[in-house]
């Protein structure tokens, strides 16, 4: 008994967001249908899928913003439907392609913002300031939104987030529309964030940047979530292996030789002398021993990192997908 | 179940924020300065011919706000005719500019109801209408005294003070029906486009369609013409026809307020004028009171198109 309410406890605690049975529908069409999961505290978790596919309806129904047709969603223990409230002043939200109100600077912005987060002037004053720095705008804290680049803006979002001090940002698509300098420097932000053991949850469609930063992912297609775990654990389960070794080497039947190796299980003939083999540990010594016998010379043997792309992209090919919305 | 929280907590913060906007935006200014030029050519007219006509009125100062000089209308007309036009200027884009800018679903993350940001809204192009009125009701007042040299009495100052509290609802009026349209149309060409179609339409078609309905809906029998007269039935259905028009309705109340001896707004009759004393002004309270339905009704128009428009907001999507 006592043990079921520790455990009940532990999981009230570890769990900031929980979703059961979350519906969406507008009159006939199911836009988020039936979708199930839990983020645990201090978690980096992507959200990913094609546009339409349910995301940032996903996000809105967590913030209250938009209705819950059924099922339930629980965010830090409170429902964002009944107590919108509470939960607004300890989640942080950066939209997709957040807009400030342009003839005001950034500190003003800001400053709105955390008015009506209810913080006192002087706290006010502080918590801006530090925040500016902290996300590289101190330079530009007077000076007019409408001047700022898309980045800037994205940052200035982010900003607005640590003045709040969320324990929970959700960032929808943060890092659409950024020049890969200023994606790479968003992205260091949000690691900062998760070293503050703040929960990051971010929807994207850019795989490469969701594989680097999240710890845990949920694939979305047409409303539903379909596949949901660590990239690793992905891998394993939808390429059929963890370890795509890549050889360049030149030589006669080498390609035969490696789909002989125990554990391979397919090989892809890429070029005349390079081949990539999938398999489920790692072959590299076994595949340098297999161009070697075959008398061939070897050039590259290179593992790579299961990667997010090749299960979005696989997974799409096994499944061909009927009807996925283009909706913004 | 209730929902937490109150309704207003963020309502002060965005009525600040939004009347800041008001009073420094540049249409702002455009808007004042056509409403104080027209409004000042007309207080010209007005004080020349009361200058001309020496002051024997009792009601100097009231005069000041009805008299009308060919070619320029009163300044009561002029107010009519203008405060729509101010009022759907700080209107047409309140919801749609905040969807357009992307800046809706950022200020509704903060810890507030969606009603605080649209009476906020309401309330701070209410108070910038209101700030604006008052100090063209002090110019006037200002003017009066400089250039006739009457000081006015405590009847006159009330009643022009009615003045500007109906011509604040008046623009009420017009405001919320500029924010609902605002709610409805995405691009706020289109909701300003709606607003002015509605203004010119009740400003300027309505009082010419609405005795044309009137003529089809009770026909005025004849023997009514044969004695150069205007058939009652018609005439009522055209003054209940021309009422559903919020100008209609500030022009009675006005008339009512500004001009003492009005001692009637519908047609009467002949016994009914049984020992009045034609011509006599009538006390603050009764032209109050003959004013008071119309000014009721301007209030409701206020509240049912805010009403409207606030439900409409609350079931909108936030997503852009």
């Amino acid at each position: 008994m006592s043990d079921q309410q520790n455990d009940a406890r532990r999981t009230a605690r570890d769990h900031v967001i929980t979703a059961r049975g979350l519906t969406r529908r507008y009159d006939k069409t199911v836009v988020v249908d039936s979708i199930d999961f839990d983020i645990a505290r201090g978690e980096v978790f992507g959200l990913l899928g094609p546009n339409g596919a349910g995301k940032t309806t996903t996000i809105l129904m967590m913030l209250g913003l938009t209705e819950i047709s059924s099922g339930e969603v629980s965010v830090l223990s409170f429902n964002p439907a009944r107590e919108p409230l509470k939960v607004k002043r300890r989640v942080g939200y950066l939209p997709d392609s957040v807009g400030f109100y342009d003839q005001l600077t950034a500190t003003e912005n800001l400053a709105y913002t955390a008015k009506l987060m209810g913080l006192p002037r002087a706290e006010r004053v502080r918590r801006i300031e530090a925040a500016l720095v902290r996300v590289g705008l101190a330079d530009v804290a007077s000076r007019r939104v409408a001047t700022f680049s898309r980045g800037m803006r994205q940052r200035l979002g982010l900003a607005e987030i640590i003045v709040k001090r969320a324990e929970i940002a959700i960032l929808d698509e943060p890092t659409s529309g950024l020049d890969p300098q200023a994606t790479q420097e968003f992205l260091g932000l949000i690691g900062e964030l998760k070293s503050e053991g703040i929960t990051v949850l971010l929807s994207s469609h850019m795989l490469d940047q969701v594989q680097r930063i999240c710890d845990r992912v949920a694939l979305f297609q047409a409303g539903r979530i379909v596949l949901m775990g660590a990239v690793p654990e992905l891998a394993v389960k939808v390429l059929g292996a963890g370890f795509v070794v890549e050889v360049e080497a030149e030589g006669l039947g080498i390609a035969r030789r490696l789909a002989m190796i125990p554990g391979v299980t397919q090989v892809e003939t890429l070029a005349a002398d390079r081949f990539r083999m999938t398999a489920e540990r790692d072959v590299r010594p076994d595949a340098a021993r297999a161009v070697v016998a075959v008398d061939g010379s070897l050039r590259r043997l290179s593992v790579d990192e299961p990667s997010l792309e090749a299960i979005y992209a696989r997974y799409f090919q096994v499944q061909p997908t009927g009807d996925v919305r283009h909706a913004a | 179940m209730r929902r937490e929280g109150s309704p207003f907590q963020g309502l002060s913060t965005v009525f600040v924020k939004e009347l800041a906007d008001h009073i420094s935006s540049v249409r702002m200014l455009m808007l004042e300065l056509l409403i104080v030029f027209t409004a000042l050519a007309a207080l010209y007219e007005a004080i020349n011919s009361l200058r001309q006509n020496t002051a024997e009125d009792p009601f100097l100062l009231l005069r000041l706000f009805t008299i009308d000089q060919a070619p320029l209308p009163s300044f009561v007309a002029i107010l009519g005719f203008l405060i729509p036009l101010m009022a759907i200027g700080l209107g047409f884009d309140a919801v749609n500019s905040e969807h357009n800018r992307r800046t809706l679903s950022r200020i509704l993350a903060q810890p507030i109801y969606r009603d605080a940001l649209l009476m906020g809204k309401f309330l701070a192009a209410l108070a910038t209408i209101g700030i604006s009125l008052a100090a063209l009701w002090l110019l006037v007042i200002g003017l009066g005294l400089i250039f006739l040299g009457v000081p006015p009495g405590g009847e006159e100052i009330a009643r022009s003070l009615v003045f500007l509290v109906v011509a604040i609802f008046y623009a009420g009026v017009w405001l919320s029906l500029a924010m609902l349209l605002s709610i409805v149309f995405r691009s706020p060409a289109t909701a300003a486009l709606v607003s002015l179609g509605v203004w010119l339409f009740l400003s300027v078609l309505w009082p010419m369609l609405a005795p044309a309905i009137a003529q089809a809906v009770a026909p005025s029998d004849p023997r009514y013409a044969l004695l150069g007269l205007n058939d009652p039935a018609t005439a009522i259905w055209t003054q209940e026809l021309l009422r559903l028009s919020p100008n209609d309705l500030f022009g009675e109340a006005m008339l009512a307020v500004l001009s003492p001896s009005t001692r009637t707004l519908g047609p009467v009759f002949l016994d009914q004028l049984h020992g009045a004393v034609m011509g006599a002004p009538l006390p603050f309270g009764e032209s109050v009171m003959i004013a008071w339905p119309q000014t009721v009704g301007l209030v409701a128009g206020t509240i049912v198109l805010f009403a409207s428009g606030y439900v409409l907001f609350q079931r909108q999507e936030v997503r852009a």
